[in-house]
């Protein structure tokens, strides 16, 4: 009997089990790839590609918290268009925008080329000196410049009026708040982004800037012509990232104006698209109406992403 | 434009120091880095002295002796420990959940071949570039339908995944992994998840421990979500509690400004001693997440 049973005893010892377990781990090796993105993608979805489809849904009703909510159509975007609110925050968003963006850019290029310089000394200090307001929140930088900006008591005016200049009422005037808040920005992204321009320059050979240097070019040739060029792709980078999240600034102008609130202001001088996006789904719990901003606020990003595009792949055109 | 300097030139170029730095650049240099930290030094000048010292002019810019007595009203006003504590759960989650989960997504798009994967990747990609604020009233709609309205998971769920530590983690799985040790492992008989735990992830350690940084440092300082669906005091996180303060300050700027030093000084702490890594880490290549 038992030498009857053995070759099937084997056989499940060995040959077939190891066989179907060969399948098995076979199969789990073909399914690990997904395993391991399955994380991502399920709150990926969950959290980010979901809502962001389901906003458009939502724009085309009267949509309450409580769950009442009736079908209009394009109703709240032709609403949207008529809402002098609206135009105001594009106007205020973009504003913003450039006069936080540009001179940070630019600062952001002289502070990498002088940073790369091979005989910087305490290259390291200066380093971490300009990543601390990266590190730095939001909303303490936001109170403490809001303080700086003051009219009656802030260093800046207290500043201006030492050289013979009026108060300026930052909060209270458009251009004022606009400065303030851009202000804030550039000063939290401009080491970021030296950081990154460095990044790239170090891809550059010393040797060149040496070169030139024997060649007689100055600091401003070298910097026009060895670092700009270098640097052209990460600038690019560095314009499309700006403009992202610059067109999502929120936390700034709602706490640089505590007394204006979600307005940022009596006037709304400086209220963003999604200060008003919030005003309008989480203040006022129009959903419907908030959402429709929301969609406004990704056309306006998509066109500005298109207007970027096309700059981009003229300058590289005009100069291959 | 520039040629390979002559012989003569090299010559010339060792014996006389060239490109020297003016003066001025230090100066310039100084004033930049005096205005990175001023308002951090600020912030904690008006954060030891009272009200009636902020708002003096000439400005007094020497730190008072009240920091105690007005670190301790924060703590009396708003539940300021709980605020930070929560603050903690919830980055420190954010960073290790991103680390973890970004390398495992970032070396299945980097070293595996599946079908599809070109496709999801490129949808990946595509997301970093939409502002995530835009979609904030569903993802409310969302949460408040799994019920997590006023949790703290709410806050650390849907920060646990970013599609930019995926872009970074695959990057930097594909330029330090070979292919040849995935290869000899596999003859071995590793397993795939025996490669990435025993081989890959070990070997992106580094990288992974910046984007954690990243996702902490971002998620200590996030306002909007957590303003969002945060709703009882003993909920907030400390950007948070600082907003709370700043409403119930009656002008009170001594007391903002203490809660926002307190809120800034465990990341200021983070910072002095991963500083250099953080640096580093930007200057590789990580970009606005």
């Amino acid at each position: 009997m038992t030498t009857v049973l053995r070759p099937a005893a084997a056989a499940k010892a060995t040959g077939q089990p190891t066989r179907k377990r060969r399948v098995q781990q076979g199969l789990r090796e073909r399914l690990a790839p997904y395993a391991y993105i399955a994380p991502f993608f399920l709150l990926f979805f969950i959290f980010g590609l979901f809502p962001l489809l389901f906003t458009f849904y939502i724009a085309l009703f009267d949509w309450n918290p409580i769950g009442e909510r009736e079908f209009v159509g394009l109703a709240n975007f032709s609403e949207l268009l008529d809402d002098p609110r609206f135009w105001g925050a594009l106007r205020n968003t973009f504003s913003i925008w450039l006069l936080s963006t540009v001179p940070q850019l630019l600062l952001a290029l002289g502070l990498a080329h002088v940073l790369n310089h091979v005989r910087l000394r305490a290259a390291a200090f200066f380093r971490m000196s300009v990543l601390v307001p990266y590190v730095t929140s939001v909303a303490a930088t936001t109170i403490v410049f809001a303080q700086l900006f003051d009219r009656d008591y802030g260093m800046l005016n207290w500043f201006l009026g030492l050289l013979g200049f009026q108060h300026i009422d930052f909060t209270a005037s458009v251009w004022g708040s606009h400065v303030m808040i851009a202000a804030m920005i550039a000063w939290r992204w401009t080491g970021y982004n030296t950081l990154l321009y460095l990044a790239s320059l170090q891809a550059v050979p010393r040797d060149l800037y040496e070169a030139a240097a024997v060649d007689g070019a100055n600091s401003w040739k070298q910097f026009r012509h060895i670092t700009i060029p270098a640097l052209r792709p990460i600038i690019v980078f560095t314009v499309v990232t700006s403009t992202i999240y610059g067109l999502q600034i929120f936390t700034e102008p709602l706490l640089a104006n505590p007394v204006g609130g979600l307005t940022c202001g009596a006037a709304r001088q400086c209220q963003t698209l999604t200060l008003f996006l919030y005003e309008q789904g989480f203040g006022r719990f129009s959903f419907g109406y908030g959402a429709a901003v929301g969609v406004a606020l990704f056309v306006v990003v998509v066109i500005v992403a298109a207007i970027n595009y096309l700059l981009v792949t003229r300058i590289r055109s005009e100069r291959p | 434009m520039n040629p390979a300097p002559s012989t003569t030139r090299r010559a010339t170029r060792r014996r006389r120091p060239v490109n020297r730095l003016p003066l001025w650049v230090y100066a310039l240099l100084g004033v930049m880095a005096f205005v990175s930290v001023f308002p951090l030094y600020w912030m904690f000048v008006v954060a030891s002295t009272d009200s009636a010292t902020a708002y003096s002019l000439p400005p007094h810019v020497v730190p008072g002796g009240n920091f105690f007595h007005l670190a301790g009203l924060v703590f009396d006003i708003v539940p300021f420990v709980q605020a930070l504590l929560n603050s903690v759960a919830v980055s420190t989650s954010i960073g290790v959940g991103q680390a973890l989960l970004c390398a495992l997504a970032g070396f299945a798009f980097a070293k595996l071949r599946f079908p599809g994967r070109n496709t999801l990747f490129l949808i990946v990609v595509l997301t970093m570039t939409v502002p995530a604020q835009l979609a904030v009233i569903p993802q409310y709609l969302i949460v408040s339908k799994l019920g997590w309205v006023d949790t703290l998971q709410a806050v650390i769920v849907p920060g646990l995944v970013s599609a930019f530590g995926i872009f970074w983690m695959r990057q930097h799985i594909s330029s330090t992994i070979d292919d040849e040790l995935m290869h000899a492992a596999r003859v071995d008989g590793a397993t795939t998840w025996q490669i990435f735990w025993r081989i890959a992830f070990p070997l992106v350690r580094p990288a992974a421990f910046v984007l954690g940084l990243f996702g902490f440092v971002n998620a200590w300082n996030d306002f909007l979500w957590p303003f969002i669906v945060l709703k009882s005091p003993e909920r907030y996180t400390v950007q948070i509690a600082i907003k709370a303060l700043q409403n119930s300050r009656d002008i009170d700027l001594g007391l903002a400004m203490s809660g926002s030093f307190l809120a800034t000084v465990p990341v200021l702490v983070l910072f002095v001693f991963v500083g250099r890594r953080l640096v580093q880490g930007i200057m590789e290549g990580a970009f606005k997440g």
